[in-house]
């Protein structure tokens, strides 16, 4: 801002005065407080007891535990006291924790796996995303394309369907040919739906590399593919990876397709999230310590994507 | 990569006239047609094969009378049955208006808040950054998850929205329930959407704001124009554009609503906030009713891609400012 130069007009709207800011400032922190709560009451709902979670009144101030922790990662059996006093004395603090409840830790539960499905369909459709979106959206960029409108329509079209409408011949289709429930039909989808944004997305990063750059590579001798590699990648990489936090929060987020499509085998965490399930319906604590450990990355992510945050939302209509 | 030398264009590298570079360029490697080609046509196959080959395949089903849990009757073709039956379905003409009526005022209610906060921002008020990125969060988290960790925070008795409303006009907490009373719930979708997707009105608000040239306002000062007349004439008219963009995408996403929903109210209670999307899955994953389904699907794909057409028109109108 060249502020010292407007700031002479006492009241000008371009630099507002300190009052009207404070006043902005506190409106919108106050809004910031209020949005930011819940996110803050469910990380804080995983560190408490199955108790404190469904007390009435509803407890600001409780003493922290980690069982929500261990219930999340474990499957336990409720024994008698007599059964638990005759085991050998607990090995771990969990262990210990869980027995405290009368219970002993049966086995592991099915968090881990689902993490790990969550994590090869997020970054495997990612990346076929960004590759086929970066070869794609280079050639729209650059080269004169029959009908190149009409297929960049197309290509956004897809994104625009329902999914629960798009679900249903998808069901039908990886019915026939065996991959329902599989990692590989989830790629695929999430591949094709990410596809849309990526080519949007990484048109706009690289229309905006000067084509000088290409031609001069190409005069001193370069194939179009070697200018490519060397001269369009290195400096669309921020766009490139800017892409791909894009496509890797869909698919990690992604919900309809996950639930309608897959049950066990290749199920992501969405869908699993809602059923961690104790003795007498959700078991608040484990469900509030998942959410936590499924929300942290997108709020790195976030952080990280803050000034191509608006370009991404948009389909790469608003730069700013 | 292989080069294809032919004997009347051999250039000598670093000394080509600009002339002879065009020739030697499509010499070298693969002409700029084959690359073109090859690299638009692995998307394209893979939007045919995961997108247009099923979307084919489901419009001839929805001519049939198919049932998967019924599946072993043979394929029978009922002509435009389906989209007669639904189309003289009154249930289906009740979700379609839940979920206008879910689109109109979520959106509504967005932009009011959207916009409020972006020419609240737009003050630059110190740390505005920070803030802005915390207010950014919800809208970047997993709908799913949202839907399900707000059914505790709406709990009637230990949750601590009902106990913060209690706090501040003493209704007991236990007297209400935002996701169960059929006169509340379709509000609760509403202010659960508006808390996740205002953010989004806001982004693109505060993009508008900044696009406005200083010197406007300027000018405006110098021929004292209002605060108030200011807002009217210049800030509000030069936002319009991008408030459009924001509007259309948030219904068309809205229009299409199915997981915050699925697991906030999942349609409840009875069929308040059944959305379409919501309709859609129980006909054709619970009741199994593929061909009627697949007719459904096929009506919001008309409806959609229309609403879509608009955006993309409204996107290009926007770039070109």
């Amino acid at each position: 801002m060249t502020a010292a130069a407007t700031r002479s007009t006492a009241h000008s709207i371009v630099e507002a005065s300190p009052r009207t800011k404070a006043f902005a400032g506190g409106l919108v922190i106050l809004y910031a407080v209020i949005t930011i709560l819940p996110l803050l009451w469910i990380v804080a709902t995983a560190f408490k007891s199955q108790s404190d979670a469904i007390a009435y009144p509803p407890k600001v101030i409780f003493e922290p535990t980690l069982e929500g922790y261990v219930n999340l990662f474990t499957v336990r059996t409720r024994q008698t006291p007599d059964f638990i006093a005759k085991l050998p004395p607990p090995e771990t603090w969990y262990d210990q924790l869980v027995r405290k409840r009368d219970m002993v830790i049966a086995g592991p539960s099915k968090v881990v796996p689902r993490f790990v499905n969550s994590l090869i369909i997020g970054f495997g459709s990612t990346f076929l995303a960004v590759f086929l979106g970066t070869l794609a959206a280079y050639a729209f960029s650059r080269f004169r394309i029959p009908l190149a409108d009409d297929l960049l329509f197309f290509i956004l079209s897809t994104r625009m369907m329902p999914p629960v409408a798009v679900a249903i011949p998808i069901y039908l289709m990886y019915r026939q040919l065996n991959l329902t429930d599989t990692r590989l039909g989830m790629i695929l989808l999430y591949t094709a739906v990410n596809v849309s944004l990526a080519v949007w997305l990484l048109k706009g990063f690289i229309d905006e590399i000067p084509r000088e750059y290409e031609e001069a590579a190409l005069v001193d001798g370069y194939t179009r593919l070697q200018a490519l590699r060397k001269v369009v990648l290195p400096q669309a990489v921020t766009g490139i990876a800017a892409t791909a936090i894009f496509c890797l929060i869909f698919s990690w987020n992604e919900y309809a397709f996950a639930v309608l499509l897959t049950s066990g085998e290749a199920q992501t965490m969405p869908p699993f999230i809602p059923f961690i399930i104790g003795e007498g319906g959700q078991d608040w604590p484990a469900v509030a310590a998942a959410t936590t450990l499924f929300v942290v990355p997108i709020v790195m992510f976030t952080v990280l994507l803050r000034k191509h945050l608006l370009r991404g939302i948009t389909f790469g209509a608003v730069r700013k | 990569m292989t080069t294809i030398s032919q004997p009347d264009h051999a250039t000598m590298p670093g000394v080509s006239t600009p002339a002879k570079s065009r020739d030697a360029r499509r010499v070298r490697g693969l002409s700029d047609r084959t690359i073109a080609w090859l690299f638009v046509a692995p998307t394209i196959a893979l939007l045919l094969a995961i997108n247009i080959f099923p979307l084919i395949w489901m419009i001839r089903l929805s001519f049939t009378s198919l049932n998967l849990s019924m599946s072993y009757l043979p394929l029978r073709f009922v002509g435009l049955d389906n989209f007669r039956d639904i189309l003289n379905d009154e249930d289906v003409w009740f979700r379609l208006q839940t979920t206008a009526q879910f689109v109109i005022s979520s959106v509504a209610l967005q932009v009011v808040v959207g916009f409020g906060l972006a020419l609240l921002i737009n003050r630059q008020f110190r740390g505005h950054s920070f803030w802005t990125t915390i207010i950014l969060l919800p809208m970047m988290l997993s709908p799913a998850v949202v839907g399900n960790f707000w059914t505790l925070l709406l709990q009637p008795q230990i949750g601590p929205f009902n106990y913060l409303i209690s706090l501040f006009t003493g209704v007991p907490p236990s007297s209400f329930s935002m996701t169960g009373q059929v006169s509340l719930a379709p509000w609760t979708i509403v202010l659960v959407d508006t808390w996740m997707w205002a953010p989004y009105v806001m982004l693109i608000c505060l993009a508008g704001l900044r696009s406005i040239p200083d010197y406007i306002y300027e000018a405006a000062e110098v021929d004292r124009a209002s605060a108030w007349r200011q807002f009217w004439s210049i800030t509000l008219p030069m936002t319009v554009p991008f408030l459009m963009l924001a509007v259309l995408f948030r219904a068309i996403e809205n229009f299409k609503m199915f997981d915050m929903v699925n697991l906030l109210t999942s349609g409840g209670p009875g069929s308040t906030t059944e959305l379409v999307s919501i309709s859609l899955k129980r006909a054709a994953f619970e009741k199994w009713r593929t061909g009627y389904s697949s007719a459904l699907a096929i009506i919001l794909f008309v409806t959609v891609f229309g609403a879509a057409n608009i955006y993309v028109k409204t996107l290009n109108k926007v770039k070109q400012r």
